[in-house]
């Protein structure tokens, strides 16, 4: 048996919908709603899904920034959610969290040295006072940024660079595991392989276990050893990367993969499309049965009643946790096992380092320079949970909004 | 936009500071610095200030000596500004009725900041019930006209015949204090709304730090801002209001000197002698103007959209 | 249904040349003058579209890619940004000397665009068939029942369902992927020649983005237009261009037929690019970087602007700007694109 880290059993997670003129609770949004799976030490689980799946409030759950509606999670022997006071304090050493926005994860008004140094100074007894600058710039040095930027700012870096300030900030306690919550989502793409290539190299270093949250499944692959998928607040698969990738049994995880762009113009018109029809129903008033029914192409009348359990079933080969009644693997991805091919050093670099010929010259990214503003609205879009009640009047059809402070 | 647009800016200028750090506030000294408004109020205000502190610096003439030979008389080598009803030289009396209106100014916008900030953090911070019943407190008071509430106020404590000089001042401030902060405190309380769900916040929650040091170095400095702004422009405001109820006989009354008193009293006179009345109005809405337009160009520096 | 169209619609004044080329950008320059200096959006930009062709436009954030998309449009604010010299010709016609009233009444009928924020695109007020409409009001002079007839035709060819119960809701009412249907309903309400489709998907989850990229295809098919993507994503691009175009520091440093760009790119900025996406395909893959960062617009790099994160570099990549020349059956801006090419 792999030795097992954290635990999740039957997390759930319900926000309160308030209507009427007396503020009454009319309903629930399920932004996770009976979510269970394993982490084991040293791995990466992937957890993939659309908007408003409910993976970042899982995410914040397992953090305990969100605190569940019900549920255990088991870290390390302890659990959890029974902590409170200064265990849990002590708790959060092990567990940290690195955000998906780099532009409202760092504060901005804190120099990088203070931002860094913060871990330290709420837990005083991990370093000494005398020893925080080096340790910071240890820290520095270890995300491969320029030990010597410790007094700049964070609206003084690019975004690849704020992410890895945002990193060394979550290994800073030596944590056990580090939940990622889409980390590099809001990078441009030849900046996210370098923070790919980093994360990888730290866990590697630290022996830290990641949870992995993104919806872009092909950088989940690239990272994960295990996979979860999931749906409307439910996790509909999960398994080994192999298996979820190459021996998918959940029509959802066949549809998300053949949904899929491959950078391969030769493959144009010759993968095999699933569409789905419809949109994502709402998780305040989610399908009886099966929750993808709505939506499957395999749908039948039992789907509609019989509420499929997530537990092995065959899957070709040998058998990986699935909730669909009618699981079957089907090829969706056909895939080449690159393990052994070089890549040619001349025009990239599998180095973590960033060298940063621009950033010395000027505070100002080239992004920031002037309002095209080219990705600034995506990151906006998909920044927090999506999957928290906004409007309780809306239409079914609509994915919920950000759901803000009460009456702004 | 007009200084964008000259692009008098050689290409590569920005590049002095390399590697420098620069924070967000001084970034927002240097568009001060280059702002010429921002000059002109803080040099108005710096002279206000002076008068304030230090009247004898701008006049050897004692503001509480008439002279009953020399009433209304025009401006003159002798008396600048004139004399008013009382012989009074006007010059003398406006510079010392400074001191009223800065003193209830200042104070006014500290407290209002103070108590208006602190209610604001709690209810945006804490939300739920707390935020509720502070949101409702904030609405009543919210529902006052200032001038009202200062004129309700001060009519049911009226001012003994020799009242303390700051006796009366502070009782100006609190009315102005408990009047005053619901606007601070709904502006506080909607920008920490703002700062608050921000990453770096959830961060610092991850890492298990206190409320307390959560608001301190993370909430605070983020939220601040706005409110400075809106405090100092409310000192403008403020400095308004005390000279009302001065010109009403509730505020400052004789013998203190205040720029609202000298008002009244030159009321009596308009139409004859509007001398009494130009340089005591006049410095009032200097005094008025120069904390607004500061404000102003506070709030164009901490603004980034307007860069 | 498209006959419908054709039928109601004005004949038009613009005709693509012999070759069925629509639209030629000609060494377009853009600049933005900002505090911080003169920053170099597009410096000189060629390109051109024929009928039915789909031109991706690559590149990461501040590449020129959405500036350019915004030029040939007509809607940069100027100020700040200003177009020293260049040429945007629309069926031989000049866009940039031509009058605004001209061009304003070209928007929508000859040329049109979507844009990646459908929601903040959509006015919150009005319903989304009224916004439709707006077009037919505007550029046909319809009345108000016959324009809200035409909404609900478009939006049953975008295939938004019960599109005449649907036709007076408001845009939040719609969700993200149905939001970009009707943005795309409305840039082609008039049958435009060419579209222009600014990160179309890049706010949307990938299984509606599957649908929306199917969708737009299926339009281009349908009417002939030429297609300009804007893009940052290759698997996209890999999808559904004929062409690619990619920018880098306000430059084409790479144009090629879709195969090529892919199989034998000739830029090593492309082969960079191309190395350092993880494929869905694909089972332990190295990912390599590129490293460092794109320049600062307002400090281009001396010689090729890629020279300070190319690995190949040499010294006369540091003072000589690489022309975009011929190489094989594309187009490189690279002292050294043979040797990218073959090696």
């Amino acid at each position: 048996m792999a030795d097992v880290i954290l635990k999740a059993d039957d997390l759930f997670k319900h926000y309160p919908i308030k209507g009427g003129v007396l503020r009454r609770t009319v309903g629930h949004v399920r932004a996770v709603d009976g979510v269970s799976f394993e982490l084991n030490r040293g791995e990466t689980l992937g957890i993939v899904g659309e908007s408003g799946c409910g993976k970042s409030t899982l995410g914040r759950v397992l953090m305990r920034l969100e605190e569940p509606t019900s549920g255990t999670v088991n870290f390390d022997g302890v659990d959890m959610f029974s902590q409170s006071g200064s265990t849990m304090r002590k708790l959060r050493r092990d567990i940290q969290i690195v955000f998906q926005d780099p532009y409202t994860s760092l504060n901005p008004r804190k120099t990088v040295g203070d931002i860094i140094a913060e871990p330290f100074e709420i837990h005083p007894d991990v370093v000494p006072k005398g020893g925080r600058k080096k340790a910071v710039q240890e820290l520095l040095e270890m995300v491969g940024l320029n030990p010597e930027h410790i007094n700049r700012y964070p609206h003084q870096f690019s975004g690849g660079q704020r992410q890895r300030i945002g990193i060394a900030r979550g290994i800073a306690l030596r944590p056990k595991v580090l939940i990622c919550d889409e980390p590099v989502s809001a990078l441009d793409v030849s900046v996210q392989a370098q923070v790919i290539n980093l994360m990888e190299k730290l866990q590697d270093e630290l022996g830290l276990s990641y949870i992995f949250i993104a919806h872009d499944l092909s950088v989940v692959r690239h990272i994960s050893d295990r996979v979860g998928v999931m749906y409307l607040g439910r996790m509909v698969e999960l398994g080994t990367e192999e298996e979820i990738y190459q021996r998918p049994t959940h029509p959802y995880t066949q549809a998300l993969l053949s949904a899929v762009p491959v950078p391969d113009p030769t493959m144009r018109g010759k993968r095999e499309q699933i569409v789905l029809t419809g949109d994502v129903p709402s998780p305040a008033n989610p399908p009886s049965g099966c929750r993808f029914h709505t939506r499957c192409f395999k749908a039948q009348d039992r789907c509609k009643v019989d509420d499929p359990e997530l537990i092995a079933r065959p899957d070709g080969v040998a058998e990986h946790r699935s909730a669909c009644l009618f699981a079957e693997p089907r090829v969706i991805v056909e895939t080449t096992d690159v393990t052994d091919v070089e890549h040619d050093s001349r025009f990239a670099t599998t180095e973590v380092v960033d060298f940063d010929d621009f950033a010395d010259d000027s505070g100002l990214m080239p992004a920031d320079a002037f309002a095209t503003a080219d990705r600034s609205q995506s990151v906006d879009e998909t920044e927090g949970p999506l999957d928290r009640p906004s409007n309780t009047h809306g239409p079914v059809d609509d994915e919920p909004l950000e759901k803000r402070g009460p009456r702004v | 936009m007009t200084d964008t647009i000259a692009a008098t800016v050689a290409p590569g200028a920005a590049g002095d500071d390399v590697g420098e750090a620069r924070s967000l506030t001084q970034d927002a000294w240097r568009s001060l610095k280059k702002n010429k408004m921002f000059w002109i109020s803080v040099a108005l205000i710096g002279v206000f200030v002076l008068m304030a502190i230090w009247p004898s610096l701008f006049t050897s003439k004692d503001p509480g000596f008439g002279d009953i030979n020399n009433v209304r008389a025009t401006p003159s080598a002798e008396h600048w500004f004139g004399t008013d009803t009382q012989g009074y030289d006007i010059y003398a009396r406006t510079i010392y009725g400074a001191r009223a209106s800065i003193i209830v100014g200042i104070l006014a916008s500290l407290t209002t900041l103070l108590l208006g900030g602190v209610l604001g953090v709690l209810a945006g911070f804490y939300g739920g019930w707390l935020d509720a019943l502070l949101s409702r407190i904030t609405d009543i008071f919210y529902a006052i006209p200032l001038i009202l509430g200062g004129i309700l106020f001060m009519a049911s404590f009226p001012n003994g015949a020799n009242s303390n000089y700051f006796v009366v001042v502070g009782k100006v401030v609190l009315v102005l204090t408990v009047f005053g902060w619901p606007t601070i405190a709904r502006l506080m309380r909607s920008s920490v709304l703002q700062v608050k769900p921000n990453e770096y916040v959830l961060a610092a929650r991850a890492l298990g730090a206190s409320p307390w040091r959560i608001i301190r170095s993370h909430i605070l400095p983020n939220a601040l801002a706005p409110a400075i702004v809106v405090a100092t422009i409310n000192l403008g405001v403020f400095i308004v209001v005390e000279a009302t109820l001065s010109f009403l006989g509730i505020g400052l009354t004789p013998p203190a000197i205040s720029w609202g008193v000298a008002i009244s009293d030159a009321l009596n006179a308009i139409r004859t002698y509007p001398h009494i009345l130009l340089f005591p109005s006049l410095f009032l809405s200097l005094a008025v103007l120069a904390f607004i337009l500061l404000g102003d160009a506070v709030r164009d520096a901490f603004d980034p959209k307007s860069r | 249904m498209t006959t419908t169209t054709t039928s109601s619609a004005p004949v038009s004044d613009y005709k693509p040349d012999a070759d069925g080329r629509l639209l030629e950008v000609d060494d377009l320059h853009v600049e933005f003058h900002t505090q911080e200096g003169v920053a170099k959006a597009i410096n000189g930009v060629s390109f051109d579209l024929h009928q039915g062709e789909t031109l991706a436009i690559l590149g990461e954030s501040g590449s020129g890619k959405s500036v350019t998309a915004q030029a040939v449009m007509g809607i940069l604010d100027m100020p700040p940004a200003v177009i020293p010299s260049g040429a945007i010709r629309y069926c031989g016609q000049d866009l940039l000397t031509m009058p605004e009233e001209q061009r304003r009444k070209m928007r929508g009928p000859e040329i049109s665009m979507i844009f990646q924020d459908a929601l903040s695109s959509l006015n919150p007020t009005f319903p989304v068939g009224w916004q439709i409409g707006e077009m037919f009001r505007q550029h046909r002079g319809m009345n108000k029942s016959d324009a809200y007839a035409q909404a609900v035709r478009l939006m049953e060819r975008v295939a938004i369902p019960a599109a005449k119960e649907r036709v007076k809701q408001y845009p939040h009412q719609f969700s993200g992927g149905m939001r970009q249907r009707i943005m795309i309903a409305m840039a082609i309400a008039l049958d435009p020649a060419v579209l222009i489709a600014d990160e179309p998907t890049t706010a949307l989850d990938v299984t509606v983005q599957a649908q929306i990229m199917a969708l737009l295809a299926e339009l281009q098919e349908e009417r002939q237009m030429g297609l300009i993507l804007i893009t940052h994503d290759l698997g996209v691009v890999a999808d559904v261009a004929d062409r690619a175009a990619v920018m880098y520091a306000g430059r084409i440093v790479a144009k090629a037929g879709i195969d090529d760009l892919y199989a034998r790119p000739a830029h090593p900025y492309t082969r960079g690019l191309l190395e350092s996406i993880p494929r869905l395909d694909q089972k332990g893959q190295t990912l390599a970087a590129i490293g460092g960062l794109p320049p600062n617009l307002t400090r281009i790099p001396a010689g090729c602007a890629f020279n300070p994160r190319c690995r190949m570099a040499q010294d006369v990549c540091r003072t000589d700007v690489p022309a975009l020349r011929d190489v094989g059956q594309q187009k490189s801006a690279c002292h050294f694109a043979e040797e990218v090419l073959n090696g």
